[in-house]
């Protein structure tokens, strides 16, 4: 169910600590520009991924956000060993790696004066991909958004289910979407924003299941992996399958938002909540 | 009650994992064999050999009638059931018309309205899970597969009847989930349930497909395995050599186990079965604190 590519390649440096190539039209940035304009090419448009902190200072009145839960890390429970070694040492690597202990971060602060709880996933963890601890925090921090009458939000950015828990992550997705029935059920909003990429067992998950679906332009959204699909029907697909675009188009999100205007956005959408 | 409960189920697991030592030798990819074997038993098998008066209802009544799940009401022992399931084939022409038993979301839809019934009527339900994946093609993708499953997880978990999940041959992935979010999953034993197959795991994390036993071992797909973890509640004993060696008592064994489920579970009241399942997926998992 996890299917990602390693394609971070606007993250590769033309010349070191100078530049950044975007991975959509090949335009070379200035990394201090490409900061400036949120990880957003400034040619194409194209939203290159953010970590979890960035998101968060993005989307947070200063000073306000406060983290919950931080203390929950990945276990390899099934002593999982692939080609590359163990799962064990990958999570010990990717720890190192991103300084964050899971491939989310959850928490709560306040939106323009709003307060609300947030869930935001880091593709850079494991490919943000859906592990116990992923799923058990996501699960508490929609748990704490129920106790305290808050909106939640989820960030998705995700390959999908973590092979390396095997079964035991793909249960995550019955677990997360337990916390979101909970929230529908006390009436309490609960927004999803899809960014890039959100596919597999998040997608099937609490990702696709917000009473609002925002997604961020052009990110990759949907179920089946490409290949997958295309080994499936035996032809190539078109360009635009599985974009945030094409899920507009079908009906499976509410608007596509920039990265600039989200935190307007979610502000302005949930002032609309009356209770 | 929720610890006499687990008395007798530990006795029934006692006896069951006894006889799992006959077979302990098969490796996880040989089990993965038995559950795809061309002739094991599938739901249609099971439609007259465990349940009574089977009465098909059709459609999402959104788009059309998905034949890779079928369901309506049924009667086990002296229970009346909704009894969902996948639907795959034996022959070719039948795996072709149900589509080897991969659902599109009309299929999970079809699943949900008949759960929501089985609400309105008080019915247990009882789901049959035995499906490759949720089907990958354009047509799924366009109508919303990763909706229709995320709805049905949703939805699930808080209705307010008991549900009785059963893995009967293959639990592949997010397909199986979309109908298995049970207060009690059972597994046959040769059955397995699995994050993604073990093909698919190999060609990405070892980069090829031919290292599918390597990835069906670290996968930990097998029922002992899953019974160990937590991640399913009982397993019940296949005959000898595999459920295809014996469709009797294999059914007669499958029909005990659910009917023990539901005799159990009926003794809940809604809130408690809402309460008990949120708390049962909650558990689910296993990570670090510090
Ligand atoms: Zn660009």
């Amino acid at each position: 169910m996890a299917w990602y590519s390693n394609s971070t390649s606007e993250k590769k440096k033309v010349k070191k600590d100078l530049w950044i190539r975007c991975s959509k039209c090949g335009s070379h940035v200035f990394i201090s520009n490409w900061k400036e304009n949120l990880n957003v090419c400034p040619q194409c448009n194209y939203h290159g991924s953010i970590t979890s902190w960035e998101r968060i200072s993005q989307t947070f009145d200063d000073n306000s956000f406060k983290e919950l839960f931080s203390n929950i890390s990945p276990v390899d429970s099934l002593k999982f060993i692939d080609l590359n070694g163990s799962y064990h040492s990958k999570i010990e690597s990717n720890i190192k790696k991103t300084g964050i202990n899971e491939a989310v971060i959850t928490g709560y602060g306040k939106i323009n004066g709003i307060d609300a709880v947030t869930a935001i996933m880091d593709f850079r963890f494991l490919g943000g991909s859906l592990g116990s601890g992923t799923g058990e925090k996501i699960l508490l921090a929609s748990n704490f958004a129920y106790d305290n009458s808050f909106p939640y939000i989820v960030f998705s950015a995700s390959g999908g289910a973590r092979m390396q828990e095997g079964t035991l992550s793909l249960m995550q997705m019955a677990k997360t979407c337990a916390g979101v029935a909970r929230l529908k059920q006390k009436k309490i909003p609960y927004i999803s924003v899809l960014t890039n990429p959100t596919t597999g067992g998040v997608s099937a998950s609490y990702a696709m299941v917000g009473d609002l679906n925002i997604a961020e332009p052009g990110a990759l959204i949907g179920f089946a992996g490409r290949r997958v699909i295309e080994q499936t029907i035996g032809e190539k697909l078109p360009d635009d399958f599985q974009t945030s675009e094409y899920l507009l188009e079908h009906g499976f999100v509410d608007t596509i938002v920039e990265r600039k205007d989200m935190k307007d956005y979610l502000s302005k959408v949930l002032g609309y909540y009356n209770r | 009650m929720e610890r006499e409960l687990n008395l007798v189920e530990n006795e029934i697991l006692d006896n069951e994992l006894q006889k799992v030592s006959d077979f302990s030798d098969l490796s996880p990819w040989e089990i993965v064999q038995i559950s795809r074997h061309s002739k094991r038993p599938i739901l249609q098998d099971y439609l007259s050999l465990v349940f009574t008066n089977f009465v098909e209802l059709h459609g999402d009544r959104f788009y059309s009638d998905d034949k890779a799940i079928i369901g309506g009401f049924a009667e086990i022992g002296k229970h009346k059931v909704m009894l969902i399931g996948h639907n795959k084939g034996k022959s070719t022409n039948e795996n072709i018309e149900r589509n080897f038993g991969m659902p599109k979301p009309e299929g999970y839809r079809k699943a949900l309205r008949l759960m929501k019934l089985a609400e309105s009527y008080n019915l247990p339900i009882v789901t049959i899970i035995d499906t490759p994946g949720a089907f990958p093609g354009i047509e799924a993708e366009e109508r919303g597969q990763a909706e229709a499953i995320a709805r049905n997880l949703t939805e699930m978990s808080i209705l307010e009847v008991p549900i009785i999940s059963v893995v009967i041959g293959e639990g592949g992935s997010g397909g199986a989930l979309g109908i298995g979010v049970g207060d009690r999953i059972l597994m046959l034993s040769n059955a397995i349930y699995s994050v993604i197959s073990p093909e698919g795991c190999a060609s990405i994390l070892w980069r090829d497909a031919k290292f599918a036993p390597d990835a069906a071992t670290a996968l930990n797909l097998t029922a002992g395995a899953l019974l160990k973890h937590g991640v399913i509640d009982q397993i019940i004993q296949e005959p000898l050599g595999g459920a295809h060696e014996n469709y009797e008592e294999v059914a007669d064994s499958l029909k005990k186990a659910i009917i023990k489920n539901i005799s159990s579970l009926n003794t809940l009241s809604a809130k408690e079965l809402v309460h008990n399942r949120f708390m049962k997926y909650s558990g689910i998992g296993a990570f670090l604190t510090n």
